[in-house]
């Protein structure tokens, strides 16, 4: 099985002083897809990072990387990996050219094929214009881009990208996520590491979801949503009718919430497959005539609080909000598109949906 | 973005791995460059090689050179070049613990890390940019003597052994200076090594001013100051004035000796407790 796992971690742990960054962490990247590493902050996302890219060492457990291990063969795995951590990374003394040249140099590449591939990357960041510009001159996501092609200057087999999307404006952030996606087509492996769920919704094959340094869930983000077991039912009636919301009771989770004007059912629903089919059955035997109905997966974000927090709690959505007042309004733009992609019929926003459902939860 | 992909076809070749010494003077090579970079982005940081040197020598050549008389006769300005070639390059070494610490703060030093580089290549390009460094200052130092009357008494081999006994003393030191600015919290604490350390240490000596008039406990001190034995090793191999030769202590009767067992010391203590410090700072 290790062979064709490209990244590992087995039972990784690592306390700093008295806080447990991680307690315990297990998960593996198949060669040639891309992992999400979903989290709030301080979940253990970048410990797990810098573990596996040889800047830490775990207190217990074990980490491989294109099969050799971290804490044994560190200089092997240095020679496999392309990092682009959280904090950029670069000098802000040297141009940007003179960045990537520096970083390949040093992965023993040769000065001229250092410049060569430094050229090329520098065009495909459309970084040419600023190729001989000292960094400092760089803006956020110029700065971003190029921490990206400096991750990818010796061409890796594996990829580490911690964030490589936070604090950037819309246009930037799509341009990585087109950057990430193309690295697929190559077999490229990627650990990618992310606070934005519609993120890890767009380019992960498989999401594990960490929170206080444990891995609170691992599959699909298809796998995820059908876990959350959240799905949810929306019938909009042609007319008021109190036989509705005992014709559809026993196949819903819970309560059914009706809306003031009498005409619009919702309610949790535990499986969705059949469910519409059912739904209008029950009605129409009840002599009910529905307008509308709506079964909507639930999206990441639903999965991701109810994983995280059980709850969703005002405070949460204000610290989601103060990231995305950093990364200048990319997350609001992001999620919109995330949620569009889930919604089976219906066009809720999620923030809007989340606050519906704690009603109907209750 | 450009829609070519990002890898060729080929895909993936393992970076050829060089033999290890030669790997290493080639990582060595590119982090001294991106220091000499640095140095021409901020030409204000070579003040300190540039431009003091030349203030100071003409200020005390032209300030305190008809006030110092020199014991066993001679001129001030051929007794002073020596110990002000010291003076610029012991403080000098200050760039050194900055320029390690500020590397420390930003986030560069992971990425550095987690590139198959050698390790210590970080020092030890450091260490060989300040030398560079030193060498502009050694040469800036010459001329201006020159130009304020500044006449060595010695052949060129012997002229040039001077400024290699005083360029390696200061290469040594270095190392110290590097132990301290991968020890400082901040750039500005390891910069405040100069003045407590590096400016008491180049003026209790024999640096600047004979040291007969010093009270007896500092003139121990200064007979015994590394900084007194290369720069009374330096006016020896220089022919010029040195009064410290009347000294009964062994570093003023040898001070050649003295200046390269001293350097050779403190790098052999130094360097390798650099080496350590580094990789302390750098494990997590």
């Amino acid at each position: 099985m290790a062979a064709e796992e490209m990244i590992q971690a087995e039972g990784l742990t690592k306390a700093y002083g008295s806080t447990q960054a991680l307690a315990g962490v297990d998960f593996a990247v198949p060669a040639g897809t891309i992992l999400g590493l979903l989290g709030p902050n301080g979940a253990g996302k970048t410990t797990a990072v810098r573990i596996l890219t040889t800047l830490a060492v775990p207190d217990a457990g074990r980490g491989t990387v294109a099969g050799f291990d971290v804490v044994r063969q560190p200089g092997e795995v240095r020679r496999h990996i392309g990092v682009a951590a959280q904090d950029a990374t670069l000098d802000p003394l040297l141009t940007g050219r003179q960045n990537l040249v520096l970083v390949g140099e040093l992965s023993d590449m040769g000065r001229g094929a250092a410049r060569a591939r430094a050229s090329e990357l520098l065009a495909q960041f459309e970084l040419t214009d600023a190729a001989d510009r000292v960094l400092k001159g760089y803006s956020g996501g110029m700065r971003r881009r190029l921490d990206l092609a400096a991750s990818m200057m010796t061409r890796p087999p594996v990829l580490f990208l911690d964030e490589p999307t936070t604090g950037l404006d819309p246009t930037s952030r799509s341009r990585v996520w087109d950057a990430i996606r193309e690295l697929l087509g190559d077999g490229v492996t990627v650990l990618l590491t992310t606070q934005y769920l519609d993120e890890a919704d767009a380019l992960a094959h498989r999401i594990v979801v960490v929170d206080h340094g444990r891995v609170i869930a691992d599959g699909t983000p298809m796998e995820l949503k059908e876990a959350s077991r959240s799905a949810h039912l929306e019938v909009t009636l042609s007319s008021p009718d109190v036989a509705a919301v005992g014709a559809i009771a026993p196949l819903v989770a819970g309560k059914v919430h009706v809306s003031d004007d009498g005409r619009r059912l919702s309610a949790g629903v535990d499986a969705s497959t059949g469910l519409a089919t059912a739904v209008v059955r029950a009605l129409d035997a009840a002599g009910v005539t529905v307008d509308n109905i709506e079964v909507r997966q639930p999206s990441l974000d639903d999965v991701f609080f109810s994983l995280t927090g059980g709850h969703i709690e005002l405070e949460e959505f204000g610290d989601m909000d103060g990231s995305s007042a950093d990364g200048s309004g990319g997350d609001g733009s992001g999620r919109r598109d995330g949620s569009g992609g889930d919604d089976e019929v219906g066009t809720t926003t999620t923030s809007a949906s989340a606050s519906e459902f704690e009603e109907v939860r209750t | 973005m450009t829609t070519t992909t990002l890898m060729p076809p080929v895909g993936f070749s393992a970076p050829r791995t060089k033999g290890a010494v030669v790997g290493r003077l080639a990582d060595v090579w590119a982090m001294t460059r991106r220091n000499l970079v640095h140095i021409s982005r901020e030409p204000m940081q070579l003040s300190d090689v540039t431009l003091q040197p030349v203030l100071f020598t003409i200020l005390f050549v032209y300030i305190f050179g008809g006030a110092i008389p020199i014991p066993g006769g001679g001129t001030y300005v051929d007794y002073l070049l020596a110990g002000m070639l010291a003076l610029n390059l012991v403080t000098s070494t200050m760039g050194t613990a900055v320029g390690l610490s500020t590397d420390l703060h930003e986030g560069m030093i992971d990425r550095f890390r987690a590139l198959p580089m050698w390790r210590s290549a970080v020092l030890v390009g450091r260490s060989m940019a300040d030398l560079l460094t030193s060498c502009l200052c050694a040469l800036i130092v010459g001329i201006t003597g020159l130009a304020v009357g500044w006449r060595p008494g010695a052949n060129y081999i012997s002229i040039v052994g001077g400024f290699l006994l005083v360029l390696f003393f200061a290469y040594a030191l270095t190392w110290i200076a590097a132990c301290v600015g991968l020890n400082s919290k901040s750039p500005e604490s390891a910069a405040s090594f100069g003045f407590i350390v590096l400016f008491p240490m180049t003026f209790v000596s024999n640096a600047l001013v004979p040291t007969g008039h010093m009270p007896g406990w500092m003139q121990a001190i200064a007979t015994w100051n590394p900084v007194s034995a290369v720069v009374a090793g330096t006016r020896v191999l220089w022919g010029n004035p040195n009064p410290s030769g009347r000294i009964q202590a062994w570093p003023m009767q040898h001070p050649v000796w003295a200046a390269l067992i001293w350097s050779v010391v403190l790098l052999a203590v130094f360097a390798p407790l650099a080496a350590h410090f580094f990789k302390r700072r750098t494990t997590e």
